[in-house]
């Protein structure tokens, strides 16, 4: 069964009610990301999470500036299903280990940024928001990622984000192909055949996209209606 | 009251907020005499199979076996409904309640794991559970051990092997997959224990 996600962007309106929106429209599993980076920020989101997570019964999975154990332990207690870890795993792969023992490595989500070197033809993994380099190479990053207790892998590809030009589908079957957990794809998405190859030829087990001014609350219909014409199982809401 | 039975196994605002929205009076507890008192109980769970075994010591267990030996409609959520068994694969050493026979076993390492996503269901018509739910119906599944099917399987779901995804006996459920988090398949399911 392939997942349609839905990652919220905070200035799109109130992430509560689009996250109700979305999952009504038949999204899989919502992503609340938050791109704040300050302590206000912090008691902001968590309220959020809360008032989201009341009226939403699909899995929810919440990233961004979770850098513990207590970081993470409070996103759960306000509703999340999932948590998702990025710069905060780089820099102390443990965490990833310490969240997985305590909530299951289901309730946790590697998210890794990833950008092609043009002199190696591999992918480098960054972090903080694409800004720093670290020097790891996505795929192995991955694998060690999964060896420490990630339950999924949410992948995005710096060169495709925001482009709308399609998946970065080598990228995401060389990753798929090197886990055996499920990768989460991002970055890219344009038309509603750029989910068709990533799932095909890019091995995704899910899809994530963000820019609802593309899709519209519509749009989500439309896609899961062309991925079923291409024969890719999907999953229609009652 | 329905008693959402904490054991420091996760998942429980989940589940209570499924009742809440369904306007159901919920109380989260691991206090064995608020047990004894509920109307109804329910077992969530994720994570290892270990944790049950914090219900024996507890005295959870005991009010759990009372109250439903007397009748009182009881709903294990998937490592909730595993504990509904004999004992799991995933810790040999803890024993499950043993309300249904058999033993969790882990599925083959040749599919990937967990078992994590949306998944079909093949239902028995004659499940009170899955009353008004339709056939091949998706609901959201995150595990690694599975139920074999049994005699008390009221649906099955397929990943690498038949397994059971639902059991049902007299007033004991059970759900391997997450009904607070399989849209309004699971809302209708919850909304059928909670009428009983």
């Amino acid at each position: 069964m392939k997942g349609v996600q839905f990652e919220n962007l905070r200035d799109a309106g109130d992430p509560a009610e689009l996250a109700r929106a979305h999952s009504q429209a038949g999204a899989d599993e919502i992503v609340l990301l938050d791109i704040s980076a300050t302590r206000q920020g912090r008691t902001t989101l968590l309220a959020t999470v809360q008032r989201t997570a009341k009226q939403l019964f699909v899995p929810f999975t919440v990233g961004g500036g979770v850098k513990n154990l207590e970081d993470a332990a409070a996103v759960f207690s306000a509703g999340a299903d999932k948590i998702s870890v990025n710069s905060a795993a780089l820099s102390d792969p443990d965490l990833i280990t310490t969240v997985a023992k305590r909530f299951g490595s289901q309730a946790v989500v590697v998210a890794i940024d990833a950008k092609r070197c043009r002199t190696t033809s591999k992918w480098q993994a960054f972090t903080h928001g694409g800004r720093k380099e670290t020097g790891r190479d996505a795929v192995e990053w991955a694998r060690e990622a999964e060896e420490r207790g990630a339950g999924e892998i949410l992948l995005t590809s710096m060169d495709r984000d925001g482009t709308g030009s399609g998946f970065d589908c080598e990228l995401t079957r060389m990753v798929s192909d090197a886990v055996r957990i499920p990768v989460i794809a991002s970055g890219g998405a344009g038309r509603a055949e750029d989910f068709i190859e990533v799932f095909q030829q890019g091995h995704a087990d899910a899809a994530l996209a963000a820019s609802i001014f593309h899709y519209g609350l519509r749009g989500m219909g439309d896609l899961k209606q062309t991925l079923d014409n291409a024969g890719i199982p999907v999953r229609w809401p009652c | 009251m329905i008693a959402i039975v904490d054991y420091g196994a996760g998942n429980l605002v989940s589940v209570k907020k499924a009742l809440d929205w369904l306007g159901h009076a919920s109380e989260i507890t691991s206090d064995p005499d608020v047990i004894s008192k509920s109307h109804k109980i329910v077992l969530p769970g994720v994570g290892h199979f270990s944790s049950t075994g914090v219900l024996g010591r507890s005295g959870a267990q005991q009010a759990i076996e009372e109250r439903t030996r007397n009748g009182t409609p009881f709903l294990g959520i998937c490592v909730g409904l595993q504990w509904m068994f004999e004992g799991s694969e995933e810790a040999p050493e803890i024993a499950g309640s043993g309300m249904f026979q058999g033993k969790c076993l882990r599925f083959p390492s040749t599919s990937k794991l967990p078992h994590v996503g949306w998944n079909h269901l093949t239902i028995s018509e004659t499940s009170r559970l899955f009353r008004g739910i339709a056939q091949s119906s998706l609901v959201y599944f995150t595990h690694s051990y599975f139920v074999p099917l049994a005699e008390s399987t009221v649906a099955c779901c397929e990943y690498g092997r038949s397994f059971s995804a639902a059991v049902e006996k007299e007033n004991l459920f059970g759900v391997q997959f997450h009904p607070e988090k399989s849209g309004d398949v699971g809302l209708r399911l919850l909304t059928n224990f909670c009428g009983l």
